[in-house]
């Protein structure tokens, strides 16, 4: 099963997205559109204060009230279901759907009021009477993690939930070795991705049959086996149906606490609910903000520029609660040292928590903040050198013919040519003349700054960091799965086993099968089983969909491919090396049987069939990840297998008077391999760098001191428009992955991962001359304008 | 309180409280689920519906205070079952989308657009959808998507001014 020979047909062609069809009509299927009869919906209760004990509850007035069907508090559904996953070996931090004896941040769902239209519900969580026992809280990361502090869960004894370090290579010798260090800290601030439509799911629970349907706005691996373990039933009485089409996710739509909730209501009033989040309940009490970590770096490097060693420590606050959110410290581990030949690091990964909103995964898993802190080590080297700062870059990569590579903490990186990227974008975007392209700018009165920004994203992988950070956890696999249908008038169908929230899943699996099977994808017929019928899955997390799926595509394509020709050998009377498949026909000698003769004897001619194959013509494939399959040793794993590149150039302008930063170029060389779907590819990248012009400028999850949150709605916590983001080049490159089927690698979190440094390091380079720098994302524009006062009135000051 | 809503060309009727927006109506009252709730607070543009063929917030009024007004929404785009418009055609082309919950709100909001500006510039066009926010695609292949049906409109218009013309001559 090679990869194909001849030319590409379809892979990489710019085919259309046959997902388009259905969205364009308004005819997409997202969980708000699911009604079912006789359906009742859930409002819930927010806590008002950060940490409080919750003393009592009283719903009699809200029950009164006509519509109102059941008010339910944490400690009766305590009573009822398992607390929800945890990730880390931390027992005593147990989660729940809402706060069980004491609430732990500002919104936390305290009770559910469950009602015959959402509107009721909202009138009676009103009614709802909670007396609550303020007790101390704690916000600051840093404080978080004095031992002093009040610990948000007093039963686990601190807020500490991961402290671990890691030293791979002769960090301490490397530093005493060389001849120049230099320390920093930067922060990244606390946002997420954020989608449009908020988290939702319906649930309906069948007592006859004993089967629990849920229809949700997720994208969360093994998603049926958390809800019944959580609701304590058999994980074959939760059939979740996959063909829910999701409005955005990015890695945050893990709803679990929502699921268990609302599948636990409909299971104790015998009537199906739905919870659809409004915005208020997604912003603050989601449980879907993003990393909020600092970052102090060492850097030991030489007079050339060339970095020898990193001590990076990543501080992060999970908030309240932790389910997979610390993990987000472990799988950066898998590209630590960035594109750069790095030969040793220390690195020590801190979780703590804090009564701020529980975090979940976001877009890189961790990997945009850890690729802000590399970029700005390399910023600040190139700088304490006086080099250029695309020089240093230059001098660091790991070259062509350096790959596989492995990396001081065990991943063995694919694959690229970082050199070729970076010439492609210099040349693409006129360097040179983006330098004086600034100095016109700087000459008109402006701030001007140059961004640049390389960096790596892992893609594909098995969730190693999980055995790295939690020791009792075994994962070696992550594996995706593909089954290929031809019905017995010889059309195609394949099914995937999950749900997709923008990603075009289903283009990728028609096209790959159609490359495979040489028949035309648009005549594939692409469907989604729902969980009791599914193959394994792990959804669409890690950047992981082109490798996993795509594989799981190509093999049970090859696998169909193989029984025609082996049905083709027997009728033509060759062995089936002789046997040639082309567009669906197979011949040997001079004979032909066509498509409709192979399929009808596979379906009908039993007879005919070669011994031992069974009749009917299905095949399957579960994809075990490429390069995956070991547990970590000495604290070194590989991570994912595959690792595309991005190089960012970009020119910044920023007013002086009012801090409003402009992009007036932006340039993206990006490498993942063999392209799928240019479209679908281009799509990630445009709009991976728009989150991250929001997470670098825009967006922010921000407390006061009381705990409470500021940024609740969209007129604060602000995502950027059409406005803010300007027209991006993209420079292709193609360094297939030699561990992939077609030498695809991942792309969904391209351009997020990138962007942030990107932008930071532009606008630090533009207002350098002012002697001001800044270090934590975002940068407002405000604070920007207050900066550049600041430092004209420190310079007035120093001319007295 | 009963409203008679003129709704994609069509009449619709029915007893709705007060209180109830204009995008809950639609989508629980009317059956029309391509109008999204995305923050409903006036900010992402996802409930976007066309009154009197202008962008507005289907959430941010009450359905009672609809009524008079000619209302369009996504499902009022289509020439027929499974034809798309030049404007949905156009997205599709670009793939000016991703997950496509914000997309009916684009789309009409491009339709209104091009409806009073058949040469809209890329200036023009990020104005006209930049209150709709979409997460997905940084809006690129939108603002593609909505140059190309700008070219396809004019061509197609310009054949039909050229069609009339002819019968005109003929009559």
């Amino acid at each position: 099963m090679s990869r194909p020979s001849g030319e590409l047909k379809f892979v990489s062609a710019k085919r259309r997205v046959r997902e388009d069809r259905r969205f364009v009509a308004g005819r997409g299927r997202y969980v708000a559109d699911i009604a079912l009869d006789n359906m009742l919906h859930v409002a819930v209760v927010p806590s008002r204060y950060p940490a409080a004990r919750i003393v009592s509850i009283d719903a009699s007035a809200a029950l009164a009230m006509p519509g109102v069907a059941y008010v339910l508090t944490g400690d009766r559904l305590a009573n009822a279901v398992d607390p929800l996953l945890n990730g880390l070996d931390t027992p005593n931090v147990k989660r729940y759907p809402l706060a069980v004896g004491q609430a732990r941040y500002v919104g936390e769902w305290v009770a559910a009021v469950v009602a015959d239209t959402r509107a009721l519900a909202e009138d009676a969580c009103e009614k709802v009477v909670v007396e609550y026992e303020p007790l101390p809280f704690v916000i600051d990361t840093e404080q978080a993690l004095d031992p002093s502090s009040p610990p948000v869960h007093p039963e686990h004894g601190s807020n500490v939930l991961l402290d671990k370090t890691f030293v791979w290579g002769e960090v301490e010798r490397d530093f005493a070795e060389s001849p120049r260090q230099l320390t920093f800290r930067v922060v990244w601030g606390r946002s997420s991705t954020v989608p449009i439509e908020t988290f939702g799911v319906a649930a309906k629970w069948d007592p006859w049959g004993e089967i629990l349907d849920v229809w949700a706005s997720i994208q969360m691996p093994k998603y049926p086996d958390q809800i019944a373990r959580a609701l304590r039933i058999p994980a074959n009485s939760v059939r979740v149906h996959h063909d829910v089409d999701v409005g955005g996710s990015y890695g945050v739509k893990r709803g679990i606490k929502q699921t268990v909730l609302t599948a636990h209501l409909a299971r104790t009033l015998d009537r199906p609910v739905r919870l659809i989040e409004d915005r208020l309940d997604n912003m603050r009490a989601g449980d879907a903000h993003g990393p909020e970590r600092i970052f102090d770096v060492e850097v030991a490097f030489n007079d050339e520029g060339i970095v020898r060693s990193v001590k990076m420590r990543a501080l992060d606050n999970v908030g309240a609660y932790a389910g997979r959110s610390p993990f987000q410290l472990g799988k950066p581990i898998g590209a630590i040292v960035g594109p750069y030949q790095i030969k040793s690091v220390q690195y020590r990964a801190q979780a703590v928590t804090s009564n701020k909103a529980a975090q979940e995964a976001v877009r890189g898993f961790g990997q945009a903040p850890t690729n802000y802190a590399i970029e700005t080590a390399i910023d600040k080297v190139a700088r304490a050198v006086g080099l250029d700062r695309i020089e240093v870059r230059r001098r660091n990569f790991i070259r062509k013919e350096q790959f596989p590579y492995l990396i001081p903490s065990g991943t063995q990186y694919d694959s690229g040519d970082y050199h070729t990227v970076l010439a492609k974008v210099l040349a693409h975007a006129d360097y040179d003349g983006l330098k004086r392209e600034q100095a016109e700018l700087r000459a008109r009165g402006l701030l001007a700054g140059i961004g640049i920004a390389a960096c790596l994203e892992p893609s594909g992988g098995n969730s190693s960091f999980e055995p790295l950070l939690n020791e009792k956890n075994t994962t070696t696999t992550w594996m995706d799965s593909c089954r290929i249908h031809v019905d017995a008038l010889g059309f195609v169908t394949v099914t995937i086993h999950t749900t997709s929230s923008g990603q075009g899943h289903e283009t990728l699996a028609a096209t790959v099968v159609g490359e495979v099977l040489e028949v035309d994808p648009d005549h594939i017929r692409v469907v989604r089983p729902d969980s009791l019928a599914s193959l394994p899955s792990n959804s669409p997390v890690g950047s992981r969909m082109a490798i996993m799926l795509g594989g799981a595509c190509f093999h049970a394509a090859h696998k169909l491919k193989d029984k025609l020709v082996r049905i083709g050998a027997k009728q033509l009377g060759r062995p089936e090396n002789e046997v040639a498949y082309a567009r669906g026909a197979v011949t040997a000698g001079g004979a032909t049987l066509s498509w409709t003769d192979l399929i009808t004897i596979a379906h009908r001619n039993f007879h005919l069939l070669p011994e031992g194959m069974e009749p009917g013509l299905e095949t399957m494939h579960v994809e075990q990840v490429p390069t995956g399959s070991k547990l970590p040793e000495n604290g070194r794993v590989q991570m994912y297998p595959c690792h595309s590149f991005e190089f960012h150039l970009i020119l910044i302008a920023v007013d002086p008077l009012t801090g409003k930063p402009e992009i007036p170029r932006y340039v993206i060389g990006h490498d993942c391999g063999t392209v799928i779907n240019p479209h679908i590819v281009r799509g990630m990248t445009l709009g991976g760098i728009a989150h991250g012009i929001g997470a670098a400028l825009l967006e922010e999850f921000v407390y006061d001191g009381e705990g409470q949150m500021l940024t609740q709605s969209f007129m604060d916590y602000l995502l950027p428009s059409a406005h803010e983001v300007p027209k991006v080049e993209i420079v292709h490159h193609c360094t297939p992955s030699p561990f992939t089927v077609l030498g695809q690698k991942g792309s969904g979190e391209s351009g997020y991962l990138g962007s942030p440094a990107a932008i930071s390091g532009a606008i630090n380079d533009a207002v350098a001359p002012l002697g001001i720098s800044f270090s934590k994302l975002p940068i407002r524009i405000a604070e920007i304008s207050d900066a550049i006062a600041g430092a004209a009135v420190s310079r007035a000051e120093e001319q007295r | 309180m009963k409203v008679a809503l003129n709704i994609n060309g069509e009449t619709r009727t029915a007893d709705l409280e007060p209180r109830k927006t204009l995008l809950d109506a639609l989508r629980e009252d009317f059956g029309l689920v391509g109008t999204r709730a995305g923050c409903e607070h006036g900010v992402c543009g996802a409930c976007s519906v066309l009154i009197d063929g202008a962008p507005a917030r289907a959430c941010l009024l009450f359905a009672v205070q609809a009524d008079g007004y000619v209302i369009t929404t996504i499902e009022g785009v289509a020439p027929a079952p499974g034809e798309l418009n030049v404007v949905q055609d156009a997205f599709c082309e670009t793939h000016g989308l991703q997950c496509g919950y914000c997309t009916p709100g684009m789309i009409l909001t491009a339709h209104a657009l091009l409806a009073r500006n058949p040469h809209p510039t890329r200036h023009d066009i990020v104005q006209a959808i930049s209150g709709n926010l979409c997460r997905c695609t940084g809006y690129g292949q939108i603002v593609e998507a909505i140059e190309r049906a700008a070219e396809r409109l004019r061509v197609v218009n310009a054949q039909e001014a050229a069609g009339h013309a002819n019968e005109e001559e003929r009559g």
